[in-house]
């Protein structure tokens, strides 16, 4: 940077700040102690007037670098954004006064919490470049899709409708996906009472109608790399012939596969014409075509059972232990098929829990008991032959007894296996660029981590459902209908629409080099000191977005619009060398080193906590809003995520007198909440080398705590920082203060 | 009446479901019951009963005829009317138990000696009889219904409500003999009859 690094230090009385705190030996410190070119008080800093303050000595005394020593850095972040500096904010707030009790005795501590986080701030910004974009994004705009079906056509005419080019790619020679096979579909509109048209051809005609989309048949994606705004994608025909185009953003359509059903026999599916699938009995309807169906040999049917959760949800070896979503509505809606046709067909429905989702479920359900459909609580166990048809023995659970019925149909409902492409977790991705195109692969992509989106269970595409359900691991390619969970029409319209509106902000703020979610706007990207990087890879194999594929000289190669901005490379690296502008080893080491340390007689010990900025640390300000109270001895420090800790902040703490440590992330695991997905879980795994640490300085292992926080720990975030200080009051103070 | 039973048999043989829906009140709403058990779990007297409404209204889609029509259990519902009030698909249950009691009864059906059926007919005989309910032998009938020896015992045991009762004017001795009528006990018994002819007429279609 051109300019000379000017600090101004800004200290807000207000909230109560100045009757609790003395704000003029905070600005002593700043100015004095932490070098402060520019230190000022005043009353009522986020009023128009205090904010003027600062905006003029930006403007007119070449601050620029900004410690704003008041309230939360989440709160009043609208008075204080200020462009082309680098903030940082000392929180004496939320963080001090309203954590303290407001006594005599507490006034020395509070006190010294308070020149603390001064001190903190000033050291922060001091070692923070104002954030600029990186330029990397070509701004590109246009969304690829993967997939012709309900979802991907649903998509893509939403993007279109919202002024966005979109290409589809599918592999069939024809859209419309499963959905095209369906007779009918669930009602979607009011009564709710008679199966619809599946509206397949409606959507083909206003695909092809659109100019602003471009469809390719018969292709597949061979290859896919670059970034949000700037991804290419190889889009290859039967015949071989490929042509590479530019995406801004793409979205995954690729749907479901029917479950196996022979892998039900006992169920009697592949010994006769008398047992299909839901789809195959979809086929039946639509040759009869409102007319009398038959079976596949073309024999007459009075009877059909339906055999609901046909191998799923089950623990059963080869079974799927979850539930589909729609085939109950779909068995309702396929029993009309006989009873609108002629009434005199015994149709029956057996379920354990029947399922009507959507607001139309139970009106549905109303309606085929209305046209006679008969519902069945009972297990089915096995369907056999008896040279008529089928004999269905079940065991009626209410009646509470093992019987039997005759059937000349018997429907068995399956249910849907994610077509989600690679598991990159099972198939290795040590070669980079090397893998042989595998037929199963949807996107192809050219990323280190793995060709196609990584999976959370069942085989389904990862995404947070947790809290951001469209946001996957792959910044800027969004998934969505069944690849991502199993549903039904209605939800994949819905799922479609969102992802096609999650897929063109990811473009847009890919141009301005902002981040996505949860960073969103953003502005900083990790790089890195080539000179310092030892090619350990930790970094491309830690980032849980995959954002960093490797150079020829097998060097990372960071792709700005592919990162998240969580700093979990950051904190993987062994050597130090990835930092962001205003985010970096030094500017938490910075903080962690100017705390100021009493001496071991003191009987002061000094608590570091590093809590993540999206939950624990939000949990900790509204403990304070709530008025709990907690040690006087805690120096909280917010973090982008747990995994953007490098254990060298541990171990410099504990080299500098701390004498606990509580480290704050998310809950991981399968029902993750960590904003970065993974962040929390790696962050975690690194922490058990802490022991190692704690060995070779002979520390007590309780002296470093981490913990999973929701941002609901309200209670319990500021109780296990009082618990570290009881803790330290049994084990007693570390010797390490020099 | 058990022509009536063969002949219903003959007719529905395929669906006591459609039997019901056709023949008893109500009837046609069995089909729309989820099995949500709410029924069950309201009526006062669920737990005593052999089957309980949802219970009933499984069997009867399951065809089974036989049980449900023997049944007690639709004979032990007191009109409470918890089970309308709360099921969540609005099935009229009070009026399907007595609707699914009386069909039970037209057959022959109904369970031998059965107490509530006892009663009502009891119940019945003396309202028709003068067109209003004579309480004090419609009491005695009801204490005498299983034999002398229980009827003098519930006597003794009510002695005392009735020796009040009798001092406060609320019961005259002799209304035992007779007792009031309604202006027009003829044109009742007419209706009555009408009635009857009616129903023997429809169930003579079967
Ligand atoms: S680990 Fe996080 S900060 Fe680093 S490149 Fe990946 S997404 Fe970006
Ligand atoms: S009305 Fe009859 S069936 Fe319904 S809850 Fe009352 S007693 Fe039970
Ligand atoms: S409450 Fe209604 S729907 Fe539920 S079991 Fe009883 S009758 Fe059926």
């Amino acid at each position: 940077m051109a300019e000379e690094k000017k600090v101004g230090t800004y200290i807000c009385k207000g909230c109560g700040i100045g009757d609790r705190v003395n704000t003029a030996g905070m600005a002593t410190i700043a100015t004095r102690e932490c070098k402060s070119q520019v230190t000022k008080e005043h009353d009522f800093l986020c009023s128009a007037e205090g904010v003027k303050m600062i905006q003029d000595d930006i403007d007119n005394d070449g601050v620029n670098h900004i410690a704003i020593v008041a309230c939360s850095r989440r709160a009043k972040t609208e008075a204080f954004s200020f462009e082309n500096v680098a903030i940082s904010r000392g929180n004496v707030r939320e963080g001090v006064i309203w954590v303290r009790p407001d006594t005599d005795e507490a006034s020395e501590t509070t006190q010294e919490m308070a020149e603390d986080y001064t001190r903190m701030a000033v050291h922060e910004v001091s070692v923070m470049t104002p954030p600029t974009p990186s330029g990397q994004s070509e701004g590109r705009k246009n969304l690829l899709i993967v997939g012709g079906g309900i979802s991907g056509m649903t998509a893509a005419i939403e993007a279109a409708r919202a002024g966005y080019e979109a290409t589809i790619v599918e592999k069939t020679g024809a859209l419309g996906g499963s959905a095209a096979n369906l007779y009918r579909r669930v009602p979607e509109s009011s009564p709710f009472k008679d199966p619809e048209d599946s509206g397949v051809a409606a959507l083909i005609a206003a695909v092809d109608a659109d100019s602003k989309i471009t469809v390719h048949l018969n292709s597949t994606v061979t290859k896919t790399s670059g970034a949000p705004g700037r991804f290419s994608a190889d889009i290859t025909t039967e015949s071989g012939a490929t042509a590479t185009e530019n995406f801004g953003a793409i979205i995954q359509t690729s749907g479901f596969t029917e479950y196996d059903a022979n892998q039900l026999p006992h169920l009697g599916y592949g010994k006769g014409k008398n047992v299909v699938t839901q789809m195959e009995l979809e086929a039946l309807a639509a040759a009869a075509d409102g007319g009398v169906i038959k079976t596949a040999d073309g024999k007459d049917i009075n009877s059909v059972v339906f055999i609901q959760c046909a191998g799923q949800r089950s623990d059963e070896e080869g079974h799927l232990p979850y539930c589909s979503g729609h085939c109950c509505t779909t068995s309702i809606k396929q029993a009309m098929y006989f009873k609108d046709q002629n009434p005199a067909i015994d149709t029956t429905v057996m379920f354990t829990d029947l399922r009507t989702p959507g607001a139309g479920g139970e009106d549905f359900y109303r309606s085929g008991q209305d046209k006679g459909i008969n519902f069945t609580k009972g297990v089915a166990s096995e369907v056999t032959d008896n040279g008529n048809g089928c004999t269905v023995k079940f065991r009626d659970m209410i009646l509470d007894e093992d019987t039997s019925t005759d059937a000349d149909l018997v429907v068995l409902a399956t249910g849907m296996v994610a077509n989600a492409g690679v598991d990159i977790d099972v198939v290795g991705q040590d070669d980079p660029g090397k893998w042989e195109v595998s037929v199963d692969s949807i996107l192809n992509l050219d990323y280190r981590q793995g060709k196609d989106m990584p999976q959370l269970r069942h085989g389904f595409n990862d995404s947070h459902f947790i809290c951001f359900p469209y946001e996957t691991r792959r910044t800027g390619i969004y998934t969505a209908g069944p690849t991502r969970r199993p549903m039904d029409i209605g939800q994949a319209i819905e799922d479609a629409t969102g992802a096609a509106l999650k897929a063109i902000q990811a473009a847009e703020n890919a141009e301005l080099g902002r981040a996505a979610h949860p960073r969103s706007g953003d502005l900083s990207y990790p790089s890195f000191r080539k000179e310092g990087c030892t090619q350990c890879k930790r970094c491309t194999v830690e980032c849980p977005f995959g954002a960093i594929d490797e150079d020829e000289e097998r060097y990372p190669q960071f792709n700005e619009g592919r990162c998240r901005r969580c700093g979990t490379c950051m904190g993987a690296c062994p050597v130090r060398v990835i930092s962001f502008d205003n985010y970096s080893i030094d500017t938490v080491g910075n903080q962690i080193k100017n705390v100021d340390i009493p001496e071991e007689f003191d009987e002061k010990p000094r608590i570091l906590v590093l809590a993540c900025e999206n939950d624990a640390y939000p949990a900790l300000d509204m403990a304070a809003m709530n008025g709990v109270e907690y040690s006087a001895f805690a120096r909280i420090i917010p973090i982008r995520c747990l995994g953007s800790t490098n254990l060298i902040w541990v171990t410099d703490a504990l080299n500098s007198g701390y004498d606990g440590i509580i480290l704050m992330g998310c809950q991981k695991g399968e029902n993750y909440q960590c904003h970065f997905v993974k962040g929390s879980e790696i962050a975690q795994d690194r922490m058990s080398k802490v022991d190692d640490t704690l060995q070779s300085l002979s520390l007590e292992p309780e002296r470093v705590e981490t913990y999973e926080i929701a941002i609901t720990d309200i209670e319990r975030a500021p109780q296990l920082i009082n618990d570290m200080a009881a803790t330290i009051e049994k084990i007693g103070m570390s010797p390490f203060k020099f | 009446m058990s022509d009536m039973n063969t002949a219903m048999v003959e007719k529905y043989r395929n669906s006591f479901l459609s039997e019901v829906e056709a023949n008893v009140e109500e009837g046609e709403w069995v089909k729309m019951c989820m099995q949500c058990g709410v029924c069950s779990g309201s009526c006062p007297f669920g737990p005593y009963w052999d089957h309980p409404p949802q219970e009933l209204f499984m069997m009867i889609r399951a065809g089974k005829r036989e049980a449900v029509l023997s049944s007690e259990s639709m004979w032990m519902c007191t009109s409470c009317y918890n089970c309308i009030a709360r099921c969540p698909r609005g099935l009229p249950i009070t009026h399907i138990m007595h609707g699914l009691a009386h069909y039970a009864k037209r057959l022959g059906l109904a369970p031998k000696n059965q107490q509530t059926m006892k009663f009502a007919s009891i119940f019945w005989d003396n309202l028709t009889k003068k067109g209003r309910v004579n309480e004090l032998q419609l009491g005695l009938k009801l204490y005498f219904m299983n034999g002398f020896v229980e009827g003098i015992k519930t006597a003794l045991c009510m002695k005392e409500m009735g020796m009040s009762m009798l001092m406060t004017k609320r019961m005259s001795p002799m209304e035992y003999f007779g007792g009031h009528s309604i202006k027009d006990t003829k044109g009742l018994h007419a209706i009555l009859k009408k009635a009857r002819e009616i129903e023997e007429a429809k169930a003579k279609q079967f």
